[in-house]
């Protein structure tokens, strides 16, 4: 199995430990797994990027345009911003809820992001909304976007390993205390 | 051995552990930081660890070590090694006992830097071997080697990688703390032939290094890792060189096995005899690299030397661009043009693309940084001013709407520049912010220059108690070590006193209408005064209420979002009253006690700095 995978967001949305969970539950089924993140500036609030590349036909962690198969976006404008790394057929899990930035508050551009989300409708890829604040509120917690946005993936069938994986590596990378949480938010899109 | 899946960093410090070293110092800076943080958690108890003051002393104190016969490790960012360039320009001279690496993280883009400076042409210029790695796991066995190297050669040795080696992951196979070479250390042993650098011993070792760095790129030529790699057809006559994270782009586009591939590991000294044998026959090559045409160079010198009629391709026949970062799809692109293949078709997306926002990085809510600038703009309102910022999440003060970073240079040029702006226009209020870390860092010789030179400037430490841009490391205001241990601190109004300062007060950033008391009554006095802002980092005490707006109170006037530009702050429903995000704030009170209606309530900061946390 082949497969490149895009995670955006905005910086603190917890796309690093996404990618982490991601790559460990591609390891627990003996795959072969680079990925190349976002750290630095950015996370205070930029655009951020984790590459994954599972399988034994990448060298370089980095996915080049048009190449990936999916892409989780935390927020729709900075999925739509992602866009051309995805393949023609490729599918695309994006989390309903738009991250303002302060820029469109105080006076810059102002921000569409119901635009963003018809945007990726009528793009032509297999499309699963989220619907984050929904989720935020069943939960009882705003953290856990990361690991409700993996569950959708894992049920999409675009992972191409399934939630039980994804399970295992929860155990094995989030602290014991919010593990609970993180299993709920894992199995909350349906 | 065992298998884990490891940050380029990560492989990189557990290299350094299972080649034995002994001592490790550096001074945090993206992306190199995790490399001693690493070492730090996974001491497994006989290294010491240190986060230096900067990156001179650091370097110092690696050599130290490795005068003693210690294995060393000295870890920066690439406008690191400038700080750090004083020592190890003459330690190059001088030379080692035990094996020194000195790792330098380059930062094309730059994503998180000031320049884009290139570590490979600062081995040529320092003429200290360069090793180069195209991988997570090249790093991460690569370091071991170059501590034999450093040993074998009596040479300090830079390890250089770039941001997509160093946060890039990888699950590789790795020594058990048991496998861990155990290295003997002989001790230091006088002798000041050999240790005292004066111009006799300089010109002697000078010539030393020349003959040894010529031998080298013989000895080079040899390394498995500088390697040339047959193309599927025998009469090929075109090559494609590269180095680092790009050989890998080279090697996941499957048409440059079309072509004989050369990968440089060690740029300087550069491996010739190999560089010969790869252009053997060829016609023309493509050096595929990132930041300065190094191996183009060096193999149209080659070209020069031996007579050879070899057209050498790169950037400087503008077939890859001469700065940023390169990616897989610009290198793609130029190893079709070179192989004279199609270009590959971009299919278009449906519907035109809706306007993307730009969305640069900006100070998390409730960071006191924000309450630091708005006291200073709200007290200087009116007067003719100039705020010179410095590196670190405080740079992050330049954006609208505080607008309150008028330049910034490097680690603590801002003292130097309002000095020197006050002695051009002395009626301008000269103000200088300085974060904590990047105090002890670089700083004070520049206040001593301010204070004794007789300028007029205000100081201002933004003293958040830990290092934030880099991930919280501990500086010597915290108290704390990189090895845990509770040291005492050193007061940075003490030591402003100690210089000569008459005017050095501490205050609260988050009590609003005194800071901004304190900032009048500072930009009053005579000389180089100081205010000191005082309030912890958000990422390191956690937050006990966060306000809210009442809707009854609210006129709508967005004062707060207009001012502050806090990312808590947003707009409600209908976007015609403030509102703010429970889960983003940290209830620091900044825009309660600006709120002109009384809107705001419910805000309750925690003060207390907790331990930070790395994961």
């Amino acid at each position: 199995m082949n497969k490149n995978i895009i995670l955006c967001g905005v910086g603190g949305q917890g796309t690093v430990l996404a990618s982490r969970l991601l790559a460990t539950a591609a390891i627990g089924l003996g795959l072969p797994v680079l990925s190349a993140e976002t750290i630095g500036m950015a996370q205070r609030g930029g655009s951020v990027i984790s590459h994954i590349r599972i399988g034994d036909e990448a060298r370089s962690p980095m996915i080049a345009q048009g190449t990936a198969d999916l892409i989780i976006g935390f927020e729709p404008g900075e999925a739509v911003r992602q866009l051309d790394f995805l393949k023609t057929s490729g599918a695309v899990v994006v989390s309903s809820r738009p991250v303002m930035p302060v820029s469109a508050l105080t006076g810059g551009a102002p921000y569409k992001p119901d635009a963003m989300l018809r945007y990726l409708e009528e793009y032509g890829c297999r499309l699963t909304v989220v619907d984050a604040v929904l989720a935020a509120k069943e939960l009882g917690s705003d953290k856990t976007l990361n690991v409700v946005l993996l569950g959708a993936a894992a049920k999409s069938g675009e992972l191409g390993f399934g939630e039980e994986d994804l399970e295992r590596a929860v155990r094995e990378r989030v602290p014991e205390r919010y593990q609970e949480l993180n299993l709920r938010a894992l199995s909350w899109f349906t | 051995m065992h298998k884990e899946f490891l940050m380029g960093n990560e492989a990189i410090a557990l290299g350094a552990l299972s080649a034995g070293v002994n001592l490790v110092a550096g001074y945090p800076g993206t992306p190199s930081t995790e490399v001693l943080q690493t070492i730090a958690k996974r001491n497994p108890g006989n290294v010491y660890v240190e986060w230096s003051v900067n990156e001179k002393a650091g370097l110092e104190v690696a050599a130290g070590a490795a005068y003693a016969g210690a294995r060393s490790l000295v870890t920066m960012k690439q406008v690191g090694l400038n700080v750090a360039s004083d020592p190890l320009m003459s330690l190059e001279y001088i030379g080692v006992k035990g094996g020194m690496v000195v790792l330098v993280a380059d930062d094309p883009g730059p994503i998180s830097s000031q320049t884009e400076q290139d570590t490979r042409t600062f081995g040529m210029f320092s003429k200290v071997p360069v090793f180069d790695p195209v991988s997570v796991r090249d790093a991460y066995e690569m370091i071991q080697e170059a501590f034999d190297f450093s040993e074998k050669y009596g040479t300090p040795v830079i390890l250089r990688a770039t941001t997509r080696i160093d946060h890039g992951y990888e699950a590789l196979e790795v020594k058990d703390p048991e496998e861990y070479r155990k290295h003997e250390i002989e001790g230091f042993v006088k002798d000041s032939s050999r240790w005292v650098i004066f111009p006799r011993l300089s010109v002697k070792n000078h010539a030393l290094i020349e003959e040894r760095n010529e031998k080298l790129k013989e000895i080079l030529s040899g390394y498995p890792r500088n390697r040339v790699i047959e193309a599927d057809q025998k009469d090929c006559r075109k090559g494609i060189a590269s180095h680092g994270a790009n050989f890998q782009y080279v090697r996941d586009v499957a048409e440059s096995r079309e072509a004989r591939l050369l990968c440089i590991a060690t740029p300087f000294p550069f491996p010739e005899g190999l560089a010969l044998s790869f252009l053997e026959g060829l016609d023309e090559v493509l050096c595929v690299e990132e930041l300065d045409p190094v191996i183009e160079r060096a193999l149209t010198y080659v070209c020069g030397k031996y007579g050879l009629h070899v057209k050498i391709r790169g950037k400087r026949t503008r077939e890859l661009p001469l700065s940023g970062e390169n990616t897989p799809d610009l290198v793609s692109r130029a190893i079709r043009d070179f192989l004279g293949l199609q270009p590959k078709s971009q299919e278009a997306g449906g519907a035109s693309r809706p306007e993307l926002l730009v969305r640069p990085p900006v100070l998390c809510a409730g960071c006191p940084h924000r309450a630091s600038f708005y006291a200073v703009k709200t007290a200087m309102k009116g007067e003719k001013t100039i705020f010179c910022g410095d590196i670190g999440c405080y740079t992050l003060g330049n954006a609208k709407p505080l607008d309150m970073c008028d330049t910034c240079l490097c680690m603590g040029a801002g003292i130097g520049i309002a000095q020197g702006v006050y002695h051009m226009e002395g009626d301008t209020k000269c103000f200088a912010f300085v974060g904590d870390s990047t105090f002890f860092a670089s700083a004070l010789p520049e206040t001593i220059n301010a204070f004794y030179n007789q300028a007029e400037l205000v100081l201002v430490v933004l003293d958040n108690s830990t290092t934030a841009m880099t991930g919280h490391q501990p500086h010597p205001g915290t108290g704390r070590t990189a090895m845990g241990q509770e040291v005492e601190k050193v007061s940075i109004e003490k030591l402003l006193r100690a210089i000569g300062l008459k005017v050095v007060e501490t205050v609260d950033p988050l009590d609003f209408s005194r800071a901004v008391e304190t900032v009048r009554r500072v930009a009053g006095s005579p000389g180089v005064k100081a205010v000191i802002f005082k309030s912890p980092c958000i990422a390191i005490s956690r937050p006990s209420g966060s306000s809210q707006v009442d809707p009854e109170k609210c006129t709508g006037c967005k004062k707060c979002i207009r001012e502050l530009g806090c990312p808590a702050l947003i707009l409600d429903g209908d976007g015609k009253k403030a509102k703010i995000d429970a889960a983003s704030c940290t209830g620091c009170t900044l825009c309660e006690q600006l709120c002109p209606a009384g809107a705001i309530f419910g805000g309750r900061k925690n003060d207390t700095v907790q331990e930070a946390d790395h994961e």
